[in-house]
């Protein structure tokens, strides 16, 4: 027998040892962070880098796969006991010695994650972690200008890129409201006095927004740099027309944070069934139970009235009202309502 | 029906009121629900294991008898604690608001013959939807039992002190064919459904894990002490099902509990649903390591009007509804244990046998309420 299938043959004889639970239920009460089990990461500091803004190190899982310069991770985070899970990117090298990653997360108004991580996140805590992805990355190939255009947070991922790999010609045009706003200032100014970076800080409450046609003038050589920009919808949609007026838009690679934007309204919204590919109009006060059967979705119930959880099925987008409480729930992957006491509270998507 | 209603005292608008009333102390909690709550489970969670652990590995040693007491004591109580503090609750969805798919409603399975799946229909669904109310409630006298004088008395009937004991026995068995409707199901035209079946088989393979677990694979592994530790998880499968059995009883047999008429739950409001709810349930006083070992089910009738709440929130929980109780002037049954349990079998024995006498004068409920 194969030692494959010896240990195969292992672990079954072991989940009939600790059925119904699985032995990785065990395993995890003593190492969460061993390889084969759920991908964990454990934060094992906290830093500050600005007022609203820290860096979180985090110590992977052995099934961490390592990331590209650039990408961002899923990260799942308790918050008020509440699982809660959010992208941000990776601002450590690819190939950190004490194999950890960080993040750098900047606390937006009422973001429940990000205040949460910068403000009151503890070393020791256990959060979940998916594997990095994103293609907001560098070219195998070693351009030979480079251009980092960022606003905000946005300078996260490029951090990632600058600390992974040394360009010949680099120049990078950031964006913050005051000095003091700009994550890792220090850090950048250090590459600019080692003569590895040109900087250009765009301080937005004395210089105004950027215009993006004040390039030609920061940087008169824009066109020919292979640039990854990253920051607000705003700059980046500049960004784009700029480029593609000038015929270069291949040099430009750009990454939006994906603001969750939900509408959510007292009037109801367009619900759709995604796995049956029903749409329907609903109103603010029908249990999506009901809209569901009126639109001849096979939907599972039970007592309709918000106590036996047979309802249960996933929220995919969008938002719904709990008609007992009239609190809020908005889409998130994992989340589950229960559709007899929810209404559409906006556009929405269930999964049936 | 119990001779006289102890609610004709109560208003329509009284029962709306007292709903909304309840509906207040629900939302506080939910409003209150965070971190320590979370924290509390987990820990629960991981102290079962932990001691599930550490008693089977004990076992291993039965053949030496104090290391078979400890070790029978100790999965006792870690099977207690999966089932009713653990399992009940969290089939319920009491935790689901954390989104830990690792301890959620659709996800967790427990250390019982009844898959969870089943059970949740049963239970939740039926159970706590319909509570009381006879024919349509199995939970009262799980389908065997006659647990009312309104019940029609039946030779079968005389045998039910030994059928009841024979159930706290084997309980799990007992819910897995009660989940099942085995009774209903059993008939030869429904034997053939496929629907059925297929929840015949989920049982069955549930069944043979289970039986393989405690009377196969762990007395094997214990080598020398194969004969102490296959009765020592015997023993502990026998000590959470009388316990279960006999908290459960408390819940809804005691005397002073109420049942219901089918039609009586025509057209229920919110309020009438709660006050369904209070009077059809009955708690267990007692300390708080008895709330625990009970999964808070001694907070029945908080539990049957919050069956989503998360349980330990239930004792705070009580102190508010108690107080309505009072404020509306309705009977709060509770007692400790023993003398819940006893009432219970009290009534049990009762009812093996014909009514003394035709129930002389039960008030005429239509017109008492033509009259009000
Ligand atoms: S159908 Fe029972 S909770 Fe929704």
């Amino acid at each position: 027998m194969t030692s494959t299938a010896l240990r195969s043959r292992a672990w079954k004889l072991l989940e009939m040892v600790t059925t119904p639970l699985l032995p990785s239920d065990y395993l995890d009460l003593v190492s969460p962070l061993r390889a084969g089990a759920d991908l964990r990461g454990r934060i094992e500091a906290v830093r500050p880098e600005t007022g609203d803004a820290a860096t979180i190190v985090i110590r992977p899982g052995q099934g961490w796969r390592g990331h590209t310069a650039g990408q961002y991770v899923r990260i799942g985070v308790d918050v008020d006991g509440v699982r809660l899970w959010r992208a941000y990117s990776i601002t450590s090298p690819t190939h950190r010695q004490d194999g950890r990653v960080t993040i750098t997360v900047k606390a937006i108004p009422d973001g429940k994650v990000s205040n949460h991580l910068v403000r009151r996140a503890k070393p020791g805590t256990l959060i979940q972690l998916d594997q990095p992805t994103g293609d907001f990355v560098l070219p195998q190939a070693k351009p030979a200008k480079v251009l980092y255009l960022t606003a905000g947070s946005g300078i996260t991922p490029v951090m990632g890129m600058l600390r992974d790999t040394e360009f010949d010609d680099v120049v990078m045009v950031h964006c913050a409201p005051q000095p003091q706003d700009v994550i890792f200032r220090n850090e950048l100014h250090e590459l600019v006095a080692d003569k590895k970076l040109r900087l250009t800080e765009v301080h937005t409450d004395t210089d105004g927004m950027l215009d993006i046609a004040r390039l030609d003038e920061l940087v008169p050589d824009w066109a020919e740099r292979e640039t990854w920009a990253c920051g607000p919808s705003g700059l980046l949609d500049a960004a784009e027309e700029h480029w593609t007026e000038r015929g270069v838009q291949e040099r430009l690679h750009t990454e939006r944070f994906r603001p969750s934007i939900v509408v959510a309204g007292d009037g109801g919204g367009e619900v759709t069934f995604s796995s049956t590919g029903k749409t329907v109009d609903a109103d603010g006060a029908t249990p999506l139970l009901d809209i569901g059967e009126e639109a001849g979705v096979l939907m599972p119930s039970g007592c309709r009235m918000g106590i036996c959880f047979g309802c249960v099925t996933p929220l995919k987008a969008g938002a719904v009202r709990d008609l007992r409480t009239g609190e809020i729930t908005e889409a998130e992957p994992g989340v589950l309502i229960q559709t007899c006491v929810s209404a559409a509270a906006g556009p929405c998507d269930i999964e049936r | 029906m119990t001779a006289i209603d102890p609610t004709v005292h109560l208003t329509a608008e009284q029962v709306e009121e007292l709903g909304r009333e309840l509906d207040a102390i629900r939302d506080e909690v939910i409003a209150d629900r965070g971190e320590k709550d979370a924290d509390y489970i987990r820990k629960v969670i991981s102290a079962q294991r932990k001691l599930e652990l550490v008693s089977r590995g004990v076992l291993l040693f039965s053949i030496f008898p104090p290391a078979w007491l400890i070790g029978t004591a100790g999965l006792s109580v870690a099977k207690i604690m999966d089932n009713m503090e653990i399992g009940h609750n969290i089939l319920h969805g009491q935790w689901d608001w954390m989104r830990d798919p690792k301890i959620h409603s659709t996800t967790w399975e427990w250390d019982h013959v009844s898959p969870s799946e089943q059970w949740k229909h049963s239970h939740n669904e039926l159970h706590h939807t319909y509570t009381n109310v006879i024919g349509k409630d199995n939970d009262l006298g799980y389908g065997i039992m006659r647990v009312d004088e309104d019940q029609k008395w039946h030779p079968f009937h005389l045998g039910q002190p030994l059928w009841n004991f024979l159930n706290a026995c084997f309980f799990e068995y007992g819910i897995a064919a009660y989940d099942l409707e085995l009774g209903k199901n059993l008939h030869k035209r429904r034997r053939k459904n496929p629907e059925f079946r297929a929840r015949a088989k989920a049982v069955g393979r549930k069944i043979r894990k289970q039986v393989l677990k405690d009377y196969v694979i762990h007395p094997l592994l214990s080598g020398p002490s194969f004969l102490p530790t296959l009765g020592a998880t015997f023993t502990a499968n026998l000590v959470r099902n009388i316990w279960t059995h006999s908290v459960i009883m408390c819940g809804h047999f005691p005397e002073g509990v109420q049942v219901f008429e089918r039609r009586s739950i025509k057209g229920e409001t919110r309020g009438q649903w709660y006050l369904r709810q209070m009077m059809g349930s009955a708690n267990i006083s007692g300390s708080k390591a008895m709330h625990f070992m009970t999964g808070n089910l001694s907070h029945q009738i908080e539990h049957h009007l919050f069956p989503d709440l998360p349980s330990n929130r239930y004792a705070e929980v009580a102190v508010k509804v108690r107080a309505l109780f009072e404020k509306y002037e309705l009977e709060y049954v509770t007692g400790p244990l023993p003398k819940q349990v006893f009432s219970a079998w009290h009534k049990v024995f009762r009812l093996s046998l014909p009514n003394k006498k035709p129930t002389v004068k039960t008030p005429n409920r239509e017109k008492e309420l033509v009259a009000a």
